[in-house]
C-alpha cells in the first residue's frame, strides 16, 4: 500500500488534501496537466473534510451539511486523472521545485513545474499554565476523533477559548451524545465594539445564520461563561481541575479533558523551508506568505493555496486552490484554460467566500494573556521550555528566535517550533519594545518532519554527491 | 476520557499495548484507539521524563510518539492501526537502533 509516485517528473505537484489541495488537483489534472498530489494523511480531506470517505459517523446532520461538502471535492479529484498518494510526508521542497517525500519508511524525489503548498493550518499556540498535562488537548484534536472515529469526550469536560471552531466542535459533540460541562468563552469584550464596524459583511455572509443557530443549540444545553480573562489546567501528572477568572471572580472545577481553542494559523514550516517570504500579520496575528492575487509566491512556480496562504475557511480555501491551478494551467498549457472557470468567475467567488472575515479576525483576535504567557507557564513543548526562560536569555543577550535556539533549543524539538514559535516571536517582540516583524522567526530548513537517519540514508546517491563529502 | 458512539458498525482489530491485547476499530489511528482503549497511554518526555499524552491529534505536536513494531518514535495519530499491532508506550529517551 506504500506506493511510490509512478514517474519523476509532473507538470503540476500539489502538497495537502484538504479543500484547496483536492480542489487545486482536479482542476490541474482536469485540464491535462500531469498532476500528483501528495498528502500525509491515511484519507482526503485534510482537518475540515477529515475522514470524509470513511468516517464512522453515518447520521449526516451531526457532523453537518458543510462537512458533506467534502464528498464532492472528493469525487470530482478522483474522476480526475490525478495520481494521489496519502500517508506521504513531504519533507523537503527546494527552490529548484524539487520535492522528498517518505512513504512507508522510503524517501522518493520528485520534479514539478509548479507546486501548490495547501498545507493548510494548524490551531494557534495556547500557552496556559497547564497546557502540557495529559487531558489537555486542543478542540481540533477531539474534532478529529469525532470525525474519524466517533469518538466523543466522556468524563467532566471542559471547552475553552473561542471561535467559530469551538462552537461547531461543540455543537458536534453534544449531537453524538458526548458529555461537555462548561465552556468558557475567552473573547475580550473590548473586540465586540472593534469589530462592529465590519458587522454588515459579516452579517450577509452565510457564516451569521449557521453560527449563531449553533450557539443557540450549544448553549441550550451547556452552562456557558463569558468574559474568561484567566486560565489554568492543574493536576499531578494528569489533568485534575480547570481554574479560571470571570468577571473577577475565579473559580476551579474538577476536570478530566480540556480542550483549548483560539483560532488557526497557517502551517509555514514548507513554505518557509523553501525560500518564501513571510509577514507578520497584525490582524491574524501570524505569519503570512507574500503572494500576489493568483497565490503566487515569491519563489517562482511556488503557489500557495488554502489556509496557507492566510486563514480564510474552507469555502475560501476550495476557490484559492482553483485559481492557483488555473495560473498553473495558464502558465504551463494555455490552450487549456478554455475548459476551466474564467479567472473573472473564480476571483467573484473568492471574494463571496471571504465575505465577513475581517469581522471575524477581530472579534475572535487572542486576548494578549493567552497568547503571551508569563513565569513558569511552558512555551516550548518539545524541549520543555517555559516563559521566564526566554526571558532570562533575552535579559543576557538573545535578540531573537534563533539566538535563543543557542541559549534554550526552543524550536529544536520534533515539532519543530510548531506550537511555540509564534509565542516566542511576540514573547520575544514584547520584552525587547519590537514588532514581531522586526524579531522574525526560527529559521526553517529541510527535513521539515524528522525522518530516520537509515531512511536518509538510503536515498540514492550520484557520484557528485559522493564527491562533494568524500575527502582525497 | 472518550468513549465510542453506538453508531460506530466499524469492524474491530485488535492491537497490543506494552503486550496487552487492546480492542480498536478499523480505520482508528493508533493515538485514537489509546485514548479510546482507557489504558494508561502516557509517555514519558525525553527531555524531563514529564508524563504526556496526544495535544493536536494532527501530526503536529509529536506529544503522540510512540514504538510501534519496533520502530521508535512514530507518530501514533498519523498511523492507522493494523491486526496484531505491537505498541510501546515510550518512557524518556529513545535508544540507538529503535
Amino acid at each position: 500500500m506504500s506506493v511510490a509516485p509512478k514517474r519523476e517528473d509532473y507538470d503540476v505537484v500539489v502538497i495537502g488534501a484538504g479543500p484547496a489541495g483536492l480542489a487545486a488537483a482536479a482542476t490541474s489534472a482536469e485540464a491535462g496537466l500531469s498532476t500528483l498530489l501528495l498528502d500525509e494523511n491515511i484519507g482526503p480531506g485534510g482537518q475540515v473534510f477529515r475522514a470524509i470517505s470513511s468516517t464512522p459517523v453515518t447520521e449526516r446532520s451531526q457532523l453537518g451539511a458543510d462537512y458533506w461538502v467534502g464528498a464532492e471535492l472528493v469525487q470530482a479529484l478522483r474522476a480526475s486523472n490525478a495520481e494521489i498518494i496519502h500517508r506521504a510526508t513531504v519533507w523537503s521542497l527546494d527552490r529548484n521545485l524539487e520535492i522528498a517525500v517518505s512513504i512507508g519508511g522510503a524517501s522518493a524525489f520528485v520534479k514539478a513545474k509548479r507546486v501548490i503548498l495547501a498545507t493548510g493550518a494548524l490551531e494557534r499556540p495556547f500557552p496556559i499554565p497547564g497546557w502540557t498535562l495529559p487531558g489537555v488537548m486542543t478542540a481540533g484534536a477531539a474534532q478529529t476523533m469525532l470525525k474519524s472515529s466517533a469518538l466523543v469526550p466522556d468524563g467532566r469536560t471542559v471547552i475553552a477559548g473561542q471561535g467559530p471552531l469551538l462552537w461547531l466542535l461543540a455543537a458536534q459533540i453534544l449531537r453524538l451524545g458526548g458529555r461537555i460541562d462548561r465552556i468558557l468563552d475567552t473573547t475580550e469584550r473590548g473586540n465586540y465594539f472593534a469589530a462592529l464596524p465590519h458587522a454588515f459583511a459579516f452579517l450577509t455572509s452565510p457564516y451569521f445564520a449557521k453560527g449563531l443557530s449553533m450557539m443557540r443549540e450549544v448553549k441550550a444545553k451547556v452552562q456557558v461563561v463569558s468574559g474568561v480573562t484567566e486560565l489554568s489546567a492543574s493536576g499531578d501528572g494528569q489533568l485534575a481541575s480547570v481554574s479560571y477568572v470571570a468577571g473577577g471572580k475565579r473559580e476551579t472545577m474538577p476536570a478530566d479533558l480540556l480542550l483549548l481553542h483560539q483560532g488557526v494559523v497557517p502551517n509555514v514550516n514548507l513554505a518557509m523551508a523553501a525560500g518564501v517570504e513571510h509577514r507578520w500579520d497584525d490582524l491574524q496575528l501570524c505569519w503570512s506568505p507574500v503572494l500576489d492575487a493568483s497565490g503566487n509566491s515569491t519563489v517562482p512556480g511556488i503557489a500557495i493555496a488554502g489556509d496557507g496562504a492566510g486563514i480564510g475557511g474552507a469555502n475560501a480555501a476550495v476557490v484559492r486552490g482553483r485559481i492557483a491551478a488555473r495560473a498553473a494551467v495558464e502558465a504551463l498549457a494555455p490552450a487549456a484554460v478554455a475548459k476551466l472557470a474564467p479567472m473573472a468567475t473564480l476571483r467573484s467567488d473568492l471574494a463571496k467566500a471571504e465575505r465577513g472575515r475581517v469581522f471575524l479576525d477581530k472579534l475572535f483576535r487572542p486576548a494578549p494573556q493567552f497568547r503571551i504567557p508569563a513565569g513558569d507557564t511552558i512555551v516550548c513543548r518539545c524541549e520543555e521550555v517555559t516563559a521566564r526562560d526566554v526571558l532570562d536569555s533575552v535579559a543576557i543577550g538573545a535578540t531573537g528566535p534563533n539566538q535563543l535556539k543557542a541559549y534554550r533549543r526552543t524550536g529544536m524539538g520534533p515539532c519543530q517550533g510548531r506550537l511555540c514559535g509564534l509565542t516566542v516571536t511576540e514573547l520575544m517582540a514584547q520584552a525587547r519594545g519590537k514588532t514581531p516583524q522586526e524579531i522574525g522567526y526560527y529559521r526553517l530548513r529541510a527535513p521539515v518532519k524528522p525522518i530516520t537517519l537509515a531512511e536518509l540514508a538510503a536515498v540514492p546517491k550520484s557520484e557528485a554527491d559522493v564527491k562533494a563529502v568524500v575527502r582525497g | 476520557m472518550f468513549r465510542r458512539s453506538e453508531q460506530d458498525k466499524r469492524p474491530p482489530v485488535q492491537i497490543f499495548v506494552d503486550g496487552v491485547a487492546v480492542a480498536a476499530r478499523q480505520g482508528d489511528t493508533v493515538s485514537a484507539a489509546l485514548l479510546a482503549s482507557g489504558c494508561d497511554a502516557r509517555r514519558a518526555t525525553a527531555v524531563s521524563g514529564a508524563p504526556r499524552l496526544p495535544y493536536c491529534m494532527m501530526g503536529v505536536c509529536f506529544d503522540c510518539l510512540v514504538t510501534i513494531d519496533g520502530v521508535g518514535n512514530r507518530q501514533g495519530c498519523l498511523v492507522p492501526v493494523a491486526e496484531g499491532m505491537q505498541i510501546e508506550i515510550q518512557k524518556g529517551k529513545r535508544e540507538i537502533g529503535r
